[in-house]
């Protein structure tokens, strides 16, 4: 595809663009701004993976996977601010997930240890366990606020902290992989996953883009089951003090 | 203070602060044991916020708590709310059965309550065996405090506090209750502070009682007190009580 036949694509942009200022949906300035944002970031990341593929140097690669746990990070954090160290904690979930899914794929030999692998691949279980470490916090926010009577119960009957938030805990950690597992089902019924079509439009075996997206869903429901479990507990103790009391602002 | 009338709890200058609100002041007191002590005073006068001083949910801004001569902040949280038990005023629930809600102290310890022994619990708060397979759900109010209170007795703590057990009870369960609290207390010699509104209980039940208002405690004494109070505010509660 050239740039002057790809610029042809942006009247896709230009529908939205006229239905929200006739029906006045004022969406009309988030449109421009992710539609520039895309087009920017996307640009970026393909020069630099040009660039990164074509030096073939692991220290790139590292660099590139340190940048999107930062990003990640700072992303998912934003859910959990009233979480002490909540930072951290994010990092090390999307570490863990990194070295966990690449020690299996690069380990086993699963797929060749070079760029044009690892990239992408990190970048999707990256990109799953953050969206999960932001369903997580979210939902377990909102089981701690609507059951904290349950809370303070456990904790009056001489329960500990563990004790008292287990049953909001597990409720947030399975809410937080039901989309995840939910997805797989119905997965190539409706809509072909948007790798798997990338690589037929591009040319690959529909057998071969069909084992690489198998194997990129497994990846991703290892991503999401270690995401939320390890949030889950990294985070729940700071919602208590040394007294075993609920910090009432985190309720 | 007496060597008969140690207390089971002693509060020193206690305050209790959420933010800039000052929801205890000055709070100093004792709790005698083996008496049951019963709390008054109008709403938001800050009954509840000091019984859950005494179990540990919360600590005080300032000031000190000492159960049986102990600074509280030296025992250990679980330790500690299973020797001072407490009944929860909204009488909360955990998803399930009346029988997962009754076993709850005992599986929080890793434990199991027998069925026999659930429906004897059951029993001393007047309901029949029948209702341990219920759901929690479809207990109605008065059901729902009757389980509470006999989940609390389950940990057979030392020391009990009760917040406002007989609200949704009709006449004659309250009787049940008064006299199970009663026969408790005398049997067991276990200290009870007991929160009602009811200036009637109050008084017939509590050795002693405590007046609250605004956060300060303005009389305490007999709980006969209440009869003729000698100080204004306080006649002027229990009238605005009797109305
Ligand atoms: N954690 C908290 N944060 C803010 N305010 C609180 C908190 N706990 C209690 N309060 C306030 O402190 C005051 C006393 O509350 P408390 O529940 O102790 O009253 P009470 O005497 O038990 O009243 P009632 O008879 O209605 O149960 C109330 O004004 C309440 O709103
Ligand atoms: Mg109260």
């Amino acid at each position: 595809m050239s740039y002057t036949t790809l610029s042809l694509t942006l009247l896709f942009v230009l529908i939205p663009l006229i239905l929200s200022k006739t029906l006045h949906l004022g969406l009309e300035k988030d449109t421009l701004i992710a539609t520039i944002r895309s087009i920017i970031q996307l640009l970026a990341i393909g020069y630099i993976l040009k660039f990164v593929f074509e030096s073939d140097s692991m220290v790139y690669v590292l660099l590139m996977i340190a940048l999107m746990i930062i990003t990640a990070t700072f992303n998912a954090r934003k859910k959990g601010k009233n979480i002490k160290g909540i930072t951290w904690k994010v990092a090390i979930t999307v570490i863990v997930v990194e070295v966990i899914v690449q020690s299996i794929l690069l380990g086993f030999h699963v797929v060749p240890a070079t760029a044009q692998y690892i990239i992408p691949i990190s970048g999707m279980a990256i990109g799953n366990s953050m969206i999960l470490s932001i369903l997580f916090l979210n939902r377990f926010q909102g089981e701690l606020e609507s059951h904290r009577d349950e809370v303070e119960l456990i904790l009056s009957l001489g329960g500990t902290p563990k004790q008292a938030i287990h049953r909001q805990l597990i409720t947030a950690i399975k809410a937080s992989m039901i989309p995840t597992i939910e997805s797989q089902k119905t997965i190539g019924l409706v809509q072909l996953p948007g790798m798997m079509s990338g690589q037929i439009i591009a040319g690959a075996s529909p057998v071969q883009a069909v084992q690489f997206q198998l194997m990129i869903l497994f990846v991703l429901l290892t991503s999401a089951a270690i995401s939320s479990s390890i949030l889950g507990f990294l985070s729940y103790p700071t919602l208590f003090n040394d007294r075993m009391q609920m910090l009432k602002d985190k309720f | 203070m007496n060597t008969i009338y140690q207390p089971a709890i002693h509060f020193h200058n206690v305050c209790f602060e959420v933010g800039e609100q000052r929801i205890l002041q000055q709070v100093t007191g004792s709790f005698p044991t083996g008496n049951i002590t019963t709390l008054v005073g109008p709403s938001g006068a800050g009954k509840t916020t000091l019984l859950k001083l005494c179990n540990g949910l919360i600590s005080p801004t300032s000031g000190e708590i000492f159960i049986h001569n102990k600074p509280i902040n030296s025992i250990n949280p679980v330790a500690l709310r299973r020797h001072v038990g407490i009944a929860l005023q909204s009488a909360p629930m955990i998803k399930g059965t009346v029988y997962t809600n009754l076993s709850l102290p005992k599986t929080l310890q890793g434990m199991s309550l027998s069925r026999e022994e659930a429906i004897s619990f059951l029993g001393d708060v007047g309901l029949d065996p029948s209702f341990l397979e219920q759901n929690v759900t479809e207990l109605s109010g008065g059901q729902r405090q009757r389980v509470s209170i006999a989940r609390t007795l389950v940990n057979r703590s030392d020391i009990l506090l009760l917040d406002e057990i007989t609200s949704a009870l009709d006449r004659t369960s309250v009787k049940e209750v008064e006299e199970l609290i009663v026969n408790i207390n005398q049997k067991y010699n276990v200290t009870i502070i007991w929160i009602t509104h009811n200036l009637e209980q109050a008084i017939k039940i509590g050795h002693y009682t405590w007046v609250m208002m605004n956060g300060r405690v303005v009389e305490t004494g007999k709980s006969t007190l209440l009869n003729h109070p000698t100080k204004d505010v306080v006649q002027q509660f229990v009238e605005g009580c009797l109305e």
